[in-house]
């Protein structure tokens, strides 16, 4: 996508995700979920990248194909110098102490019969980093970080607010000293005045370990306030890649125009002002997605060579790129 | 105040857990008036929810029971009421939406009974007009060939097409008031667009009262005329829209505006970030609730409870302490 650059941390080549779909008694396969279809950017070293999209545009599936949590269809995930997608099982679990990975819902992601030691401590376990004393130590140097008291390191989960399960489960990521996490809509579950609490401490410890994130979200003001550059899926395919100010400035894909649109301002003169660009009907299914631009069907502007031909993703300002004809 | 369509006060609601009594609404008393719309605002557990659902008579009791206050709806006390006489009303001169559009639609009868339930059972129309009022109402929340879809069951219709079903449901006896609870939270932001514009547009054409409850300060901003701010069970602040934007009053409303970066204007840095996190009701607070996460306390605010007052004509705020100055009222 771009050329070479000793800086990219993560190099996402034309990733395909396909789901299969089986039916009958034979199970055999009819179809495929076309997840994501398709998808390429590079992650910087100490960057945020932010990946937008509504419900079902593939993003967390992006994320965890990223990880190796699911076998990719196509494409390669070139994560410092190294295709993961062509490691061996056991060659991944060990890259795996590099990327790390924070869940949406505090509440399913960890296990309600540990308790916080035992949870931060574990992936240290697995990976037979630390023994001991050591972990008791490292485990309260973690929960510190996190802002959280070392002195609940023995209570149990649901003994905590949405807000703290959150920060213990970034203490888990952290466990390991990663270069990269992706944080799966790490603040969706949580309360607005918890949001911010959360955001400020992963912005803080980015800068304390020189962390890279890939941050994944639905909430446009957010990644506006986190990320450095940012990408907007829709239905498996990336539509617009651009830094953070050129994007929410001018958008140049007619769905992140809308999109951008769309996302109420706390502020009713502001909000009263703007353009409203509404988008007809729904998003269609990835099981079937249109020809040509998957936009097409919603689209504005959309034209006869939309539905023949799938539009390139190409670079039409100094790190700006766009999936459009029209553009 | 005559002139109010629904007229609540000191309402208290309270909910038995194993855990002890969980205060949930401790007094609160607000007016909504003819035609207008009013945004209910606060985090999860702060009230608002329940304090609608106490209204309509729809606490699950047990566990929970509404404990003191009135609610007077064209003079009379919905809070009074036999389970009879609510039902009545419900649905027919105050309907609610709520924000779950999948669990709050029944699975295995199609969308043209559901709708036509309330018709037969309110307005007491046959079978044939009810039918044809349904398709009406399909139509009217932008459902493309209304007469096909009716005969289709919830799951052939998308998130965003069943919350328009509820909308159609909700206006289906045309009433005065719609309760409207996180209708848009479990949508995509093109979507809620979408569901908001169909409820500004059907609020101009019917003109009925709306209370549209949220936690997104961004939806309030763009749909309501007056907002009334909840945390920990009361009312902090109310004001007009312009106003609670513009001179936010309550050191929780501003913090809950700091705390929200947004999509226009320059980058702010670091978010301003609230403290500490929502109370748990087990006691009815005695002293200022958000005590606690609020940079401006002062002793007086551990010992009492503040009570709305007036701060300009249309502007009521729960606090001791005067925001601008950091110093007691």
């Amino acid at each position: 996508m771009t050329a070479q650059n000793n800086d990219v941390l993560l190099r996402v080549e034309n990733l395909k995700m396909h789901f299969p779909i089986f039916r009958g008694v034979l199970r055999r396969q009819v179809g495929a979920v076309h997840a994501v279809d398709g998808v390429s950017f590079d992650v910087m070293r100490g960057e945020t990248l932010g990946l937008v999209g509504e419900s079902g545009c593939g993003k967390s599936t992006t994320g965890r194909t990223i990880l190796q949590l699911y076998k990719a269809t196509g494409g390669n995930v070139i994560f410092d110098g190294v295709d993961l997608v062509s490691l061996k099982a056991e060659e991944m679990r060990k890259t795996r102490r590099k990327i790390q990975m924070i869940f949406q819902d505090p509440y399913a992601s960890l296990n309600p019969r540990m308790t916080v030691a035992d949870i931060v401590a574990e992936p240290m376990v697995v990976h037979s980093v630390a023994t001991g004393k050591e972990i008791k130590e490292r485990v309260d140097y973690l929960l510190d970080v996190v802002n959280l008291n070392p002195a609940f390191a023995s209570r149990y989960p649901h003994e905590f607010s949405g807000g703290q399960r959150q920060r213990i489960g970034i203490a888990r990521a952290l466990a390991l000293q990663p270069s990269f996490i992706v944080c799966d809509e790490p603040i969706s579950a949580l309360d607005v005045s918890i949001q911010a609490q959360v955001v400020n401490l992963l912005e803080d410890l980015q800068k304390q370990f020189n962390l890279t994130y890939l941050f994944i979200a639905h909430d446009l003001s957010m990644v506006r306030h986190i990320s450095k550059r940012v990408a907007v899926m829709y239905l498996g395919v990336i539509m617009e890649l651009a830094n953070r100010d050129d994007l929410y400035r001018e958008p140049l894909h007619p769905y992140t125009q809308a999109l951008l649109s769309a996302v109420p301002i706390p502020d009713p003169v502001a909000d009263a002002q703007r353009k409203r660009v509404l988008l007809e009907g729904d998003v269609p299914s990835p099981v079937n997605p249109p020809s040509g631009c998957r936009f097409r069907t919603r689209c504005p502007i959309a034209d006869k060579i939309c539905a023949e031909s799938r539009p390139d993703f190409r670079e039409v300002k100094p790190g700006h790129f766009v999936a459009c004809h029209m553009v | 105040m005559p002139d109010l369509l629904l007229d609540v006060k000191g309402l208290e609601t309270q909910f038995k857990t194993p855990d002890g009594i969980v205060h949930a609404v401790n007094g609160v008393s607000f007016g909504l008036k003819e035609g207008e719309t009013l945004g209910v605002v606060g985090e999860s557990g702060c009230g608002k929810s329940v304090t609608m659902l106490s209204v309509l008579g729809l606490i699950p009791s047990p566990p929970g029971k509404v404990t003191a206050g009135e609610a007077k709806f064209f003079g009379q006390d919905l809070l009074k009421m036999s389970n009879d006489e609510i039902r009545h009303v419900r649905g027919a001169q105050i309907s609610m939406v709520f924000q779950d559009p999948m669990t709050s639609l029944n699975p295995v009868l199609t969308i043209g009974r559901q709708l036509e339930e309330p018709l037969i059972l309110h307005i007491g129309m046959t079978k044939n007009q009810a039918r044809e009022r349904a398709a009406e109402l399909l139509a009217m929340v932008g459902i493309p060939n209304p007469k096909d879809r009716l005969n289709d069951y919830p799951h052939q219709y998308s998130g965003g097409m069943r919350q328009r079903v509820m909308i159609a449901m909700s206006l289906a006896c045309s009433p005065q008031i719609l309760i409207a609870d996180e209708p848009t939270t479990a949508l995509d932001v093109t979507i809620q667009a979408q569901i908001m514009d169909l409820v500004k547009r059907l609020r101009d054409e019917l003109g009925m009262a709306i209370v549209w409850i949220t936690h997104d300060l961004g939806v309030v901003a763009g749909i309501a005329q007056r907002v009334l701010v909840m945390y920990g069970g009361f009312i902090v602040e109310e004001a007009t829209v312009g106003d609670l934007f513009a001179n936010p009053s309550h050191p929780y409303t501003i913090g809950l505006l700091g705390s929200l970066p947004r999509i226009d204007g320059k980058e702010e840095g670091r978010l301003y970030s609230i403290d500490g996190h929502p109370p748990v009701l087990y006691q009815k607070p005695r002293s200022c609730p958000f005590a606690p996460r609020c940079k401006w306390a002062m002793e007086k605010c551990w010992q009492e409870n503040p009570l709305l007052t007036p701060v300009s004509s249309e502007h009521r705020v729960a606090c001791w302490v005067d925001t601008k100055t950091g110093r007691a009222r």
